[in-house]
């Protein structure tokens, strides 16, 4: 130990891994800016009680169709005016972002957490069960995405804001699985994988303590590219009528929502879509820095 | 080469049999007895109700009736809409060309625009026009469609008046559907306004329609030339005296456009996606907006027909990509 303290203060430990990983992260300009506005996006969700101005679904009968304040007849009751009901359009937007973010979050975690499982089970598991996993993956990735969730919706009976979101949890199944399944079959190729089965790790230790930690890397990517493609999916399908349902204050529904008076009140239409495209903007940007402080090889 | 197809085809072959049991299914397991459906609120007689469930065979065991249902894809009937009495296909087949009218256009525009944009970035790597091209193509990626159509809309139809806001073709003109796709029947017609017409409403949905496929074509390009310009035998060119505009466009951009056209491929499934949306903002009478109706109808034969259809034409494509990549790059072959 004394030996150590004694070293001349000039060598220093070379950086830890996260520093490393961070340093390269920081270069990226824009994953910086992604993460900023991430972090700005997860406090105003979870301060939307304490920052929205008023509820978001309190209809003001004295203002219908309200423009925002800083246009002739806006007031700043209502920063960026009312809809056609006389609801306060940036208190739904907040109220919003906090429903775009849980269902984010919600999708990326289930699909995530299927993928991995079938994932992780064809590379182990090899022969046919592979295949067939893997054929079924290749018939769910034929159907353009959209088309799928439709499809699912219609299934599950009735649209709403969590069959919505299992049909796109379903759709981007295949991508997680086939992900893992090609990092955990490189994997178990290598010799300390072959040493810790030689120890005695059982099929489930291996699985899940010995090749998945090394599997990471490319899922974290994967799951951050996945939650904004979550976000764009949801969004469309309740703007189809086909997930969330007035007059929850979710951005696809306030869009489907703005097609009436969009004409004369841009304002009902700019804003939620402005919201929309922000979101999925700074997660795609922090998702993309990601990838090349995680994979120096892919860098350009 | 010969091994090389039969091989993609025998992969091919179980993977249409898989989309086939889950159209199968999706009827199934929709809410409500296919017959019961047929007939609404107005309900059925307990006794008429087993004669039609066995005459559709749904009285049959689920392997037999699938069987059935395979008999009846491979003879090319996908069943009759509940709502228009119309075979399934033919609705199709009316509608089609409307959407590839649309997709066509829109990856016209996306492959001339980004193409360029992405090979004048890889030349200008670091410049403030590849930061800012790359800039807005992951904002084009990131664009909620339907907010970027209506946007269009107010801007452009709305606003400033140059286009109009739905439909393929203005009211005045009626033009006899030949093809079914609008410019060529519009230009038979002689009718040079009609023909305008046409292009007019095409517009605004191909931009929204290929604004995604914009971003990755430019995306893909700029870095596929990236990867071909740091090539030995580029260096070579430039060394024996080539011109630098000859180096770029012949040498590199040949060579860098193989994976550029594999992803323009693909973006077929984009394509059939985005048209759910884009043809339900400007009302485009295509398959994209159909298969919508049919959801919002519960008109369940049409969507298992046509989301049938949709896959089909979607494997059909990759195929062919695939073949054509094989074609274009022996060493894939194997």
């Amino acid at each position: 130990m004394a030996a150590i303290e004694a070293l001349p203060a000039t060598v220093r430990p070379p950086p830890s891994r996260m520093a490393a990983f961070w340093r390269s992260f920081a270069e990226n300009r824009g994953a910086i800016v992604g993460l900023a506005v991430m972090i700005l996006l997860i406090a105003i969700a979870i301060g939307a009680d304490i920052v929205a101005p008023h509820s978001p679904i309190e209809q003001f009968r004295s203002s219908f169709l309200t423009p925002p304040a800083w246009i002739q007849g806006g007031s700043f009751d209502f920063p960026l005016g009312t809809d056609d009901l006389g609801r306060d359009i940036l208190s739904r937007l907040i109220y919003g972002a906090r429903l775009s973010l849980i269902i984010g979050a919600m999708v990326v975690t289930l699909s995530l957490a299927v993928g991995t499982l079938l994932g992780l089970s064809a590379a182990f598991a090899g022969g046919l069960i592979d295949i067939a996993l893997m054929r079924l993956m290749d018939v769910l990735l034929v159907f353009p995405s959209l088309v799928l969730a439709v499809v699912i919706v219609a299934i599950l009976g009735h649209p709403s804001l969590l069959n919505a979101m299992f049909a796109v949890s379903i759709v981007t199944l295949p991508h997680y699985t086939r992900l893992v399944r090609a990092a955990a079959l490189s994997e178990l190729a290598r010799d300390y994988v072959t040493a810790a089965r030689c120890a005695g790790a059982g099929t489930l230790r291996l699985m899940l303590s010995t090749v998945l930690p090394n599997c990471v890397a490319p899922l974290i990517v994967q799951a951050t590219l996945g939650f904004s493609s979550a976000i764009l999916d949801e969004a469309a399908l309740s703007f189809l009528g086909l997930g969330a349902q007035p007059p929850t204050p979710e951005w696809g529904t306030m869009l489907a929502g703005a097609l009436q008076y969009y004409q004369r009140a841009w304002w009902l239409l700019t804003f939620p879509g402005l919201a929309i495209l922000v979101t999925v903007l700074a997660f795609n940007l922090f998702g993309d820095g990601l990838r090349d402080a995680l994979d120096p090889k892919l860098r350009r | 080469m010969l091994q090389f197809i039969l091989r993609r085809v025998s992969l091919i072959i179980p993977t249409f049999i898989g989309v086939t049991l889950l159209t199968f299914a999706l009827i199934r397991l929709v809410p409500g007895d296919p017959i019961e459906v047929r007939f609404g609120e107005r309900g059925v007689a307990p006794e008429r109700l087993a004669a039609l469930r066995h005459e559709a065979g749904l009285d049959q065991p689920l392997w037999k009736q699938f069987l059935d249902y395979e008999a009846q894809v491979a003879t090319g009937d996908l069943g009759i809409s509940v709502v228009t009495k119309q075979p399934v296909w033919s609705e199709f087949a009316a509608l089609f060309p409307a959407t590839v009218e649309l997709s066509v256009s829109a990856i016209l525009f996306a492959v001339l625009i980004g193409l360029p944009l992405g090979v004048v970035a890889a030349v200008k790597r670091g410049s403030p026009f590849d930061y800012g091209l790359m800039g807005l193509s992951v904002t084009g990626a990131s664009m909620p469609i339907p907010w970027w159509g209506l946007m269009m809309i107010l801007v452009f139809s709305v606003g400033l008046g140059w286009t109009p806001v739905s439909g393929r073709i203005s009211d005045v003109f009626f033009v006899e559907p030949i093809t079914g796709f609008m410019l060529i029947d519009t230009w038979f017609s002689d009718d040079d306004g009609a023909v305008l017409s046409a292009i007019n409403h095409l517009i605004l949905p191909a931009i929204v329609l290929g604004t995604i496929p914009l971003a990755t074509v430019a995306r893909m390009t700029r870095s596929s030339m990236l990867e071909v310009l740091n090539e030995d035998y580029i260096r070579t060119a430039r060394a024996k005296g080539v011109s630098g505009l000859r180096v770029v466009l012949v040498h590199a951009l040949r060579n860098a456009l193989i994976p550029v056209v594999t992803v323009i491929g693909l973006q077929v499934g984009t394509l059939l996606g985005g048209a759910i949306l884009t043809e339900t903002i400007f009302s485009w009478p295509g398959v994209g907006h159909w298969l919508v109706e049919s959801v919002q109808r519960r008109d369940y034969p049409v969507l298992q027909g046509g989301v049938l259809l949709v896959a089909s034409l979607v494997m059909l494509v990759n195929f062919g990509v695939d073949l054509t990549y094989g074609f274009l790059n022996p060493r894939i072959r194997r």
